[in-house]
């Protein structure tokens, strides 16, 4: 049925122009939503002008039942993935987005199987096409999940290692890789040994993305979500090439190039590249030998109040502790009061707090926070010296001042300079140390007060101390 | 045909230029997206990507036996969940942002 392509080239088309102008759309919060619809509107029509190939196949044993197949995964996938995104909790939204993530990934793998499994090099010219877009699909979707099982807690945030695993990692990609040779060299598939082929295949390939995960920790999660975004990105764009289907290419590589610009400007945002992300368990050991002059001194919530009461000006710099106590509303709500007291409060964010790019931006947003208030990292440090009051709120790293002193793991990495403040607040759990394992030197200022707590709960009572006076 | 043009400049040639153009101009159009709207950017990304699901239903439509259609199926349950939840995450998360929806925000809080 030839006359269907002069109905879904054009629309792909449309879709492709429609999924650009939705990006661009996103560089600017006031225009962002309208480009969501309008990705929205393209996807729509790609999709459903699909579905006119496999309505004019041939007729064949199997084309009624793939259609019932269809109706089912289009209706069970999309049901819960819809029900589960409007449900889950703002805190929750890294893990969210791993996992839709992953699956864009598994279904770039599932595709490249199907390819692959109706027919093989040298009668289908692309499939090598799909073994490389079956691989990255294959990471992608068992990273993601990984990452995802972190970001849930249902597995430790903590880097997983071993010894070796860097060769062992190496190894199973090796492995996966001549796998995926040995199955094109075999003529003669879905018979016997070429299939099992095709299962090793993918099953290093996925054990790859499980390996190449477990050694990231927490606090990286935000380079290894981008990363894997634009690998899925990639994967699909390989596969558009292999099924000759335009709006899969434009809209993989799309992807796979932004995602891989958002990855390269959260690991810069570490001053670390992205191998040693991927590959040197970061966070896994702890600093020894740096000895660190002062003290911890703890504060109270009362005193707190009065300091920030009679400050003119106040900066408050979150991180994965506040999302982690949702935090965020009581937030909102001092910075109302204090507002209403006369003092100016500002938001100085860093790219890495939290867990995914943008997540405190996100949660601030969902209490109610204007994005006026919240600056980035270049805005917001030159203020601090004329700051009366910074607040740390469950961030740890992102402020440490040891990013300035040569031999620090953390050396280099652009931080908050909250310590140029004339006071500052850290609200913390306990006396524990950061992701990194590194002692913060911050917390041992004379300028610096420690308020220890779970942070929804230490600001619940600074308000209550913030009303009485 | 007069001029003498190779097989694979004008069945691969279209298809490499147009992975080039577009990866620049994913490139160009992300760079000036600032960090406040990074979340939003990466969900939408997200479920660009999801276009991945006209290659899935392809695919399941033309599976002949079992193991291409658990493929297929799985390919388009995985793809589903995709495009949908991406874009019910995206959309949520630029709510937030959307300045005319922000009052009422603030009473539901």
């Amino acid at each position: 049925m030839e006359w269907i392509y002069y109905i879904i080239e054009p629309i792909y088309l449309l879709a492709a122009l429609l999924f650009i102008l939705a990006l661009r759309a996103m560089s600017n919060p006031a225009t962002a939503r309208r480009g969501i619809v309008w990705a929205g509107f393209g996807m729509l029509l790609a999709v459903a002008s699909t579905v006119l190939i496999p309505a004019t196949l041939p007729a064949s044993s199997t084309l009624e039942m793939n259609f019932v197949l269809m109706a089912i995964a289009v209706a069970v996938g999309g049901a819960i993935a819809y029900y589960a995104a409007i449900k889950v909790q703002m805190t929750n939204m890294p893990q969210m987005v791993a996992i839709y993530n992953g699956m864009g990934g598994g279904a770039a793998a599932g595709i490249a199987a199907v390819d692959l499994m109706l027919g093989g090099w040298p009668a289908n010219m692309y499939s090598p096409l799909d073994i490389v877009g079956g691989l990255i699909g294959s990471i992608s979707f068992a990273g993601s999940l990984v990452a995802f099982l972190k970001l849930q807690g249902w597995m430790t945030q903590k880097p997983v290692t071993f010894p070796g695993q860097n060769v062992v990692n190496l190894v199973i990609l090796f492995l996966a890789a001549l796998f995926g040779a040995f199955f094109l060299a075999q003529p003669g598939f879905l018979s016997g040994i070429p299939v099992s082929f095709l299962i090793l295949f993918f099953v290093f390939g996925l054990l790859y993305g499980l390996f190449m995960t477990l050694p990231i920790g927490g606090a990286d999660m935000p380079v290894v979500i981008s990363l894997y975004n634009a690998l899925t990105g990639m994967a699909v764009g390989i596969d558009g090439f292999a099924l000759n289907n335009y709006a899969m290419i434009i809209a993989g590589v799309i992807v796979g190039a932004a995602g891989s610009l958002l990855t390269l400007l959260m690991a810069k945002a570490m001053n670390r590249s992205i191998s040693n992300v991927l590959f040197s368990a970061f966070g896994s050991k702890e600093e020894s030998g740096a000895t660190i002059q002062g003290s911890m001194k703890p504060t109270d919530p009362d005193d707190v109040a009065v300091m920030l009461a009679y400050a003119a000006k106040v900066i408050i710099a979150p991180g994965y502790g506040m999302a982690v106590a949702q935090a965020q509303g009581k937030v909102k709500e001092m910075t109302d009061i204090l507002e209403a007291k006369g003092v100016s409060v500002k938001f100085g964010i860093h790219p890495v707090a939290g867990r995914m790019p943008g997540h405190m931006n996100v949660l601030l947003a969902e209490a109610g926070v204007s994005y006026d208030k919240l600056f980035d990292i270049d805005e917001i440090n030159p203020e601090f010296a004329t700051t009366d009051v910074a607040m740390v709120i469950g961030a740890n790293d992102t402020v440490n001042p040891a990013a300035h002193r040569q031999g620090s793991p953390l050396f280099g990495m652009p931080i908050l300079e909250v310590e140029q403040a004339h006071n500052v607040v850290v609200l913390k759990r306990g006396q524990g140390k950061g992701f990194a394992g590194i002692e913060n030197d911050l917390f041992y200022r004379d300028n610096c007060k420690m308020l220890y707590g779970d942070a929804q709960d230490s600001l619940g009572k600074v308000i209550q101390a913030l009303k009485k006076l | 045909m007069i001029l003498d043009i190779p097989q694979w400049v004008l069945l691969y040639l279209p298809l490499i230029y147009i992975a080039v153009l577009a990866a620049f101009t994913g490139y160009e159009v992300i760079s000036r997206v600032p960090t406040l709207l990074h979340t939003p950017l990466m969900s939408g990304s997200n479920f660009i990507h999801g276009a991945v699901l006209a290659g899935a239903m392809v695919m399941l439509g033309l599976a002949q036996n079992l193991p291409e259609q658990i493929a297929g199926f799985v390919a388009v349950l995985l793809a589903a969940a995709n495009v949908t939840g991406g874009y019910a995450v995206t959309d949520r998360i630029l709510e937030m942002f959307d300045r005319s929806k922000q009052p009422q925000k603030k009473k539901e809080a």
